[in-house]
C-alpha cells in the first residue's frame, strides 16, 4: 500500500507568536517550530496503516527549507521517506496555490492508494488544503475522520468514520483516496532512539518549480487568488464603565448613558 | 568553537521531554509518596531504546554522542529525578564502565541487554564504614578454584534492590591499597546475595536504594571485569561518567525548578500586579537563570571532551561540584518564590527541592570533588 502524508511546518502552539503590523504576517523568527499537531495524527495514522496493511509511508510538505525538521520528525516516527517542495517560486501560495504544488509533488511520487492530511492547520486555519488537494488530484476524499475501519485493498475500499456535528457517519468509497484526520483517530507515537537514528541519516530530497513541472503562473503569489489584506490582533477589551451611588440616582445615570448612546429610547 | 545543537541532539532532546512530559511528570508525585519504583516507566525506557542512547549500535544502542546522553539525563532530571538516578546508574556507572573495562564477550552478553532495560544494573563501591575512603573498603573476594567469593556490604546502591546485575568492588589483595581491589559483574540471583532496601530518605523516594549483603557469593572468574588489582581504576573511570549524568540530570533538576516558579512568579499576584514583577523577585530569577546556564556549559564542555575521547576528570568534577551545589541554590530560591505555597506537597517544587540534595553527597560529596580538582592543579594529594 502506498501512502502518502501530507505536513506542514507552524509555529509551536505554546510560543507566543506576534504577528508584524505593517507587512501582515506572523513574525516566525526565534519562535519555535513544530509538526502541525493534526498533522501528527496524520502521520500516525500513515503508520498504522502501514504496520496494518503493509507498504510504505512517504511524507511531503511544502515549505521553507527549515521544514526539513518537520519531516525528519516524521522520519523519526517512523515514515520511510520524504521529499520537502522548496523553492522561492512557491513564497506567498494560499491554499489554492499550496494545493496545486502539493498535488504536482503526489503525482510525480507515482501511483498511490492514500493521501492522508491533519484537518487543518493550526496556523492558518482554513482546513481547505485537504480537499483541494483531493480535487486537483481528483481522488475521493473522506474528511475529519476519526477512524479507519477497515481499508480492502482487493476491492480497493475505504471505510472511515468522519466526526460531524451531529454525531459521526459512517462512510465508504473507493480508493485511491484523500482523508483528512481529527484527533480523536489515534494517539500519535513517541519516536524511538533508532528510527532517530535512522531520521537523522536520511537524505530528504527538495523538490523545485523546475522539478514540479506545471505553469510558473500557477506557483506562489502569482497562482494566490487570495492576498491576506491585513492581520492584525483585535485592542484589547476596555474596562467599562461602572455606575456607583444610591440605586435611584444609578439607575437615572444608567438609562441616561443608553439613551444618549442610542440603545434604548424611554 | 561552536555552540548550536545538532540535529540529532535535538531530536533526542525532544524526544526525551516529550516521554518525560507524558509518561513520567503525572506520576513523579505518586511515585514519590509511595516510595514506589517505577517499574512501567523503566520497561517504557527501554522500549524507546531511552537506556542505550549513548551505547554504539553495534552493542544495541543508538550510537549517539555524550551530549545527547547528557540531555538525556537532563530531560529526565527535569521532572523526576527518582528516574533520572536510574538512568546515570544504568548507563554511566554500569553500561559505559562494562563497554569500557569489559572483553568482547562481557560486552556482547551484558551491554546490549542493559542498553535495551532488559536487565538492570547497579553499582556496589560504597560500604558502611567506606564512603569517601573508598580504598578503605572491608569487601573481599578470596579466589578458589575457578571462581572467587566474595563476603561483605555495599551501602547506599541506587537500583540495589532490582538489579539484575551488580558492578561489585572488592579486595583480593588486603595489603595492596589501592591497587588490591578488583572489580567484578556479579549476578545478583547468586545464592548468599541479598538485599535491604532502604525507605524514609529525604528525597529520591521513588528511585530503589538499597544496602547489598553478601555472605559467600560465588563468581566466576570469568566475571571480573577489567584485571585483577586494577578495580580502583575501574571504579573511579565509572565515577567519570556518573558524575557527568549527575551534572547533567542537576542542570535538568535546576531547569524544572526554574519552570514551575516561572510559571507561578507570572500568575501570583501581591501588592496589585504578578510577583514576577517585583525587583526582589526578578534578581532570584536573574541569579537562577545565570547558574543553570552556567551549569549547562560545563557539562556540554565534558561532553565534548568525552566525545574527543580525551581525559577529562578534572572537568567532570568541576562540573559535579558546580552544578550539584548550583542545583540547591536554585532549589532553594525557586522554592522561595513560592512562599508558604512551596513548603506543600501541593506543587512539585517540595519534591524537586527535596530530590536536590543528594547531589552534593552522592558519586563523591562536594568536598572530594574539590580534593580532586585541587590535585589534579596543585599536583599534590589530600587524602
Amino acid at each position: 500500500m502506498k501512502i502518502v502524508v501530507c505536513i506542514k511546518q507552524v509555529p509551536s502552539t505554546e510560543a507566543r507568536v506576534q504577528m508584524d503590523p505593517i507587512k501582515g504576517t506572523l513574525i516566525r523568527e526565534g519562535v519555535e517550530s513544530v509538526v502541525n499537531p493534526f498533522d501528527e495524527y496524520a502521520i500516525e495514522e500513515g503508520i498504522r496503516l502501514k504496520e496494518r496493511y503493509g507498504g510504505e509511508v512517504t511524507v511531503i510538505s511544502m515549505g521553507p527549507p527549515q521544514a526539513r525538521e518537520a519531516l525528519k520528525t516524521a522520519l523519526a516516527m517512523g515514515a520511510d521517506k520524504a521529499v520537502l517542495l522548496s523553492d522561492r517560486a512557491f513564497a506567498g501560495s494560499d491554499t489554492l496555490a499550496t494545493a496545486y504544488t502539493l498535488s504536482l509533488g503526489i503525482k510525480k511520487l507515482g501511483d498511490i492508494d492514500i493521501v492522508i492530511c491533519g484537518k487543518q492547520a493550526t496556523d492558518g486555519d482554513t482546513a481547505q488544503v485537504g480537499p483541494g488537494l483531493a480535487q486537483r488530484l481528483n481522488l475521493r476524499q473522506i474528511t475529519y475522520v476519526s477512524k479507519i475501519r477497515e481499508i480492502n485493498l482487493k476491492n480497493r475500499k475505504i471505510t472511515a468514520e468522519r466526526l460531524i456535528e451531529s454525531g459521526t457517519q459512517v462512510v465508504s468509497t473507493a480508493l485511491p483516496a484523500l482523508i483528512t484526520v481529527v484527533k480523536d483517530i489515534n494517539q500519535p507515537r513517541i519516536p524511538n532512539i533508532f528510527s532517530i537514528k535512522k531520521a537523522t541519516r536520511a537524505e530528504i530530497p527538495v523538490w523545485g518549480m523546475q522539478d514540479l513541472g506545471g505553469d510558473p503562473k500557477d506557483f506562489g503569489f502569482d497562482g494566490s487568488p487570495t492576498q491576506v489584506v491585513r492581520i492584525f490582533t483585535p485592542p484589547p477589551r476596555q474596562g467599562g464603565e461602572i455606575i456607583q451611588g444610591e440605586v435611584p440616582e444609578a439607575v437615572a445615570k444608567l438609562i441616561e448613558a443608553l439613551t444618549s448612546r442610542n440603545i434604548i429610547n424611554l | 568553537m561552536n555552540f548550536d545543537i545538532t540535529e540529532e541532539q535535538q531530536m533526542i532532546k525532544n524526544m526525551v521531554a516529550e516521554f518525560a512530559e507524558k509518561e513520567i511528570a503525572p506520576f513523579a508525585a505518586e511515585n514519590d509518596l509511595e516510595e514506589k519504583f517505577p517499574w512501567d516507566i523503566v520497561k517504557k525506557m527501554g522500549e524507546l531504546g531511552i537506556f542505550g542512547t549513548v551505547i554504539p549500535e553495534e552493542y544495541g544502542g543508538g550510537g549517539f554522542d555524550y551530549i545527547a546522553h547528557a540531555m538525556v539525563a537532563e530531560e529526565l532530571g527535569r521532572v523526576d529525578s527518582s528516574v533520572r538516578g536510574i538512568y546515570s546508574v544504568q548507563v554511566s556507572l554500569v553500561a559505559l564502565t562494562v563497554l569500557k573495562w569489559g572483553n568482547e564477550e562481557q560486552k556482547k552478553k551484558y551491554v546490549p541487554r542493559l542498553a535495551s532495560g532488559e536487565i538492570l544494573g547497579c553499582f556496589g563501591l560504597t560500604e558502611p564504614n567506606s564512603g569517601s575512603d573508598a580504598v578503605s573498603m572491608q569487601a573481599t573476594a578470596v579466589e578458589d578454584g575457578d571462581s572467587y567469593i566474595i563476603n561483605g556490604n555495599k551501602m547506599w546502591i541506587t537500583n540495589g534492590g532490582v538489579a539484575d546485575i551488580a558492578l561489585i568492588f572488592a579486595k583480593t589483595d588486603k595489603n595492596a591499597g589501592a591497587r588490591g581491589i578488583t572489580a567484578f559483574i556479579v549476578d545478583t540471583k547468586t545464592p548468599g546475595f541479598s538485599t535491604r532496601d532502604i525507605h524514609q530518605k529525604l528525597g529520591l523516594r521513588s528511585s530503589n536504594t538499597a544496602e547489598l549483603i553478601m555472605t559467600d557469593v560465588r563468581v566466576p572468574k570469568e566475571n571480573v571485569l577489567g584485571e585483577v588489582g586494577k578495580g580502583f581504576k575501574v571504579a573511579m573511570s565509572a565515577l567519570d561518567f556518573g558524575r557527568y549524568t549527575v551534572a547533567a540530570g542537576c542542570v535538568g533538576l535546576a531547569q524544572g525548578c526554574y519552570d514551575v516558579a516561572k510559571k507561578y512568579a507570572l500568575e501570583r499576584v501581591q501588592f496589585g500586579k504578578p510577583i514576577a514583577g517585583h525587583q526582589l523577585i526578578q534578581e532570584m530569577f536573574a541569579d537562577m537563570i545565570v547558574d543553570i546556564e552556567a551549569g549547562r556549559l560545563l557539562v556540554y564542555r565534558v561532553g565534548h571532551l568525552k566525545n574527543k575521547g580525551v581525559p577529562n576528570t578534572r572537568e567532570v568534577c568541576v562540573a559535579k561540584l558546580f552544578c550539584s551545589e548550583m542545583v540547591n541554590r536554585v532549589a532553594y530560591k525557586a522554592l522561595q518564590v513560592f512562599g508558604g505555597y512551596g513548603f506543600s506537597g501541593e506543587f512539585p517544587i517540595e519534591r524537586y527541592y527535596r530530590d536536590a540534595r543528594i547531589n552534593t553527597l552522592y558519586e563523591g560529596t562536594s568536598q572530594i570533588q574539590k580534593l580532586i580538582i585541587a590535585n589534579k592543579d596543585l599536583g599534590i594529594s589530600a587524602f
